[in-house]
């Protein structure tokens, strides 16, 4: 199947009291598809994802993950999908190699796989003479890196990546985009928040939202075709301008 | 079975990496079992006394002796007048006064009968009142044997005399280390196991790490589990090297088993780690999880027998204490190390605290959310 849809949100919606944080948004997002989740601080994308990984209830709406249904099936969603959270999240106290082991563990893989895994990531991301280091030693865009081959170590079906190259020098976010169209080759969806509009040129399909809800959705090209600008910096200025709710 | 091996794994990698936990969770216990006890003596010495004495006789100097010889008081003023005794109170120099009034010698020989005045600072009610106590009794002593030497026995004695004799049964000596460092210990357990785990917790929700966690497919008992069985037997650790302080720090031979305060220890445990957990579930950071432990912990310790008995708390608070978990280890520690106490004595503590264990740590995995 080549059009097998990973994600089906219809009419997501997350209330906090009276604010409606992502107001009945609704998308579909296909297999190995990179999907770029754009809007303006405070715009809802963070919640968004949450709802998607299974963190946060959604207050309404549908949705369907990796191919089971958010609301009851949220434990077997979790099998299928990795994340990588805005905050660092490996634990700095342990090294490489003991967060590596870590996670492949309570992901259930066998131990055999887990040494394979973990040679094969010290390996590739080229962290061999580190990977007894504790991870508080190593600099933010090696983390970085690392977390999100953390975040796939047990070959999840969708990866979500809130921000994953915040902060991190130019350099080091062209190597984690190679990471990320590496893993898109293996088949693995990706589904990424950020504030580079380079960034947002590399995705497949990009979704803008603005208010909590998703203004726009289409390939890069026809949103600068739309909106008729040369960037999407242009279209994401277009758009997130008319935002009401400041942050 | 083999999320939870990892899980352990990665607990004790953490704990035994971090210096400042293992200090806390070896040194500080061991200091504070050797220092508390110490100073959390009732016996009541050092009392400062000042003596206004207006006789200046061979018997004033006897009492005087006497008193100095007791142990429980320290001369720090003999004057001739009352007003320079009472100037030491109010300089905070001395707890007590004593008076002896002119002419004393004269009127127990002469007249068989003379008063003597006793003034005491209330202010540290405890000391005063126990000096003044104490005093008495030397006196009474004095008294008695200056009777002995001047008084023939009639062939019927003029007033009836009951001797009290008191026996002290399971503490002899009744020295007070026998009584609070079992107790002592019992509570810095129950402190260390609620801090180390609602702490630990929190600090993961603070880092972000919990949410990581959150979105792995782990079981919430294994999660639970991974946190409650380091912590458990970090807590027994900790009970042995008490154990082994309360042995041969203080030499308190254990009359009972000690295997039977492992085994309620080992379910008490389980009941504190609970706390912990529950209130991680709670504080979203570390300050909030510390004052929610602080209040809760302090109350426990006030009311849990360790200080004050309970049985003399208005009949409300003693009804109260039935929920605090704290006085039933500390009850168990003292009824096992001091007076022997079998299995079957404690029965009813074990069947309380499991239902403790199973409550507290029940509601804790109820209320930890991996969504919310």
């Amino acid at each position: 199947m080549i059009n097998e849809k990973v994600i089906i949100a219809e009419s997501l919606t997350k209330n906090f009291g009276d604010f409606v944080a992502v107001d009945q948004i609704s998308f579909e997002v296909a297999k190995g598809e990179i999907f770029g989740f754009l809007g303006a601080n405070g715009a809802g994308k963070t919640t968004a994802m949450r709802m998607l990984c299974g963190l946060s209830t959604p207050s309404s709406g549908k949705a369907n993950v990796a191919g089971f249904d958010l609301f009851k099936e949220t434990e077997k969603i979790k099998k299928s999908i990795g994340y990588m959270s805005q905050k660092f999240s490996l634990y700095e106290d342990l090294t490489i190699r003991e967060n590596i082991q870590f996670y492949g563990g309570i992901y259930g893989l066998s131990k055999k796989n887990i040494q394979e895994k973990s040679a094969y990531l010290v390996e590739h991301l080229h962290l061999q003479n580190y990977q007894n280091n504790l991870v508080k030693s190593l600099p933010l865009g090696w983390k970085q890196k690392l977390a999100f081959s953390v975040a796939i170590v047990h070959d999840p079906a969708i990866v979500f990546l809130d921000e994953p190259t915040g902060g991190v020098d130019p350099v080091t976010r062209r190597e984690f985009w190679e990471l990320i169209y590496d893993a898109s080759a293996r088949g693995i969806t990706v589904f990424v928040t950020t504030h580079y509009m380079d960034e947002a040129e590399y995705c497949n399909r990009v979704s803008i939202m603005v208010d909590g809800r998703i203004e726009a959705l289409d390939t890069p090209k026809e949103l600068k075709k739309i909106y008729e600008s040369v960037s999407m910096g242009e279209v994401f200025l277009k758009l997130a301008r008319k935002a009401v709710r400041g942050e | 079975m083999s999320v939870l091996k990892y899980l352990l794994q990665k607990e004790f990698r953490q704990i035994f990496r971090d210096p400042s936990i293992l200090k806390i969770i070896f040194v500080m216990p061991a200091l504070q079992l050797i220092v508390i006890p110490l100073a959390a003596d009732y016996e009541v010495r050092n009392i400062n006394i000042a003596i206004a004495d207006h006789d200046h006789s061979v018997y004033t100097q006897q009492m005087v002796q006497k008193i100095k010889s007791s142990g429980y008081f320290k001369l720090v003023n003999y004057t001739s007048t009352f007003q320079e005794a009472v100037t030491s109170i109010e300089a905070d120099q001395a707890d007590i006064v004593l008076e002896i009034p002119a002419k004393f010698e004269l009127q127990i020989v002469r007249e068989d009968h003379a008063s003597i005045f006793i003034a005491v600072n209330a202010v540290n009610g405890m000391k005063a009142n126990l000096g003044a106590v104490y005093l008495q009794n030397i006196i009474q002593n004095y008294n008695n044997q200056i009777r002995t030497k001047w008084v023939q026995f009639p062939a019927i004695p003029p007033q009836t005399n009951i001797n009290v004799s008191v026996s002290n049964w399971f503490n002899p000596m009744m020295s007070y280390k026998y009584f609070m460092v079992p107790a002592v210990l019992a509570t810095l357990l129950s402190l260390l196991g609620t801090f180390l785990t609602a702490l630990n917790i929190v600090r993961e929700k603070e880092i972000g790490t919990i949410e990581q966690i959150n979105v792995t497919p782990i079981k919430k008992y294994h999660f639970i589990l991974g946190k409650l069985i380091p912590f458990w037997v970090l807590g027994l650790v900790v009970l042995t090297i008490g154990f082994l302080i309360m042995r041969f720090g203080y030499q308190i031979h254990p009359v009972g088993n000690m295997l039977i305060v492992y085994l309620f220890a080992s379910i008490y445990l389980l009941s504190i780690l609970g706390l912990g957990l529950l209130i991680s579930t709670y504080a979203d950071t570390q300050q909030q999880a510390m004052l929610i432990s602080f209040f809760l912990l302090m109350i426990f310790i006030m009311l849990g027998g360790l200080f004050t008995p309970i049985d003399s708390m208005p009949s409300w608070v003693q009804k109260l204490t039935c929920l605090n978990p704290v006085s039933y280890f500390i009850d168990v520690v003292r009824m096992v190390v001091l007076k022997g106490s079998g299995l079957a004595d404690i029965k009813n503590h074990i069947f309380v605290i499991i239902g403790f264990a199973v409550f507290l740590n029940s509601w804790a995995v109820w209320n930890y959310k991996k969504t919310n």
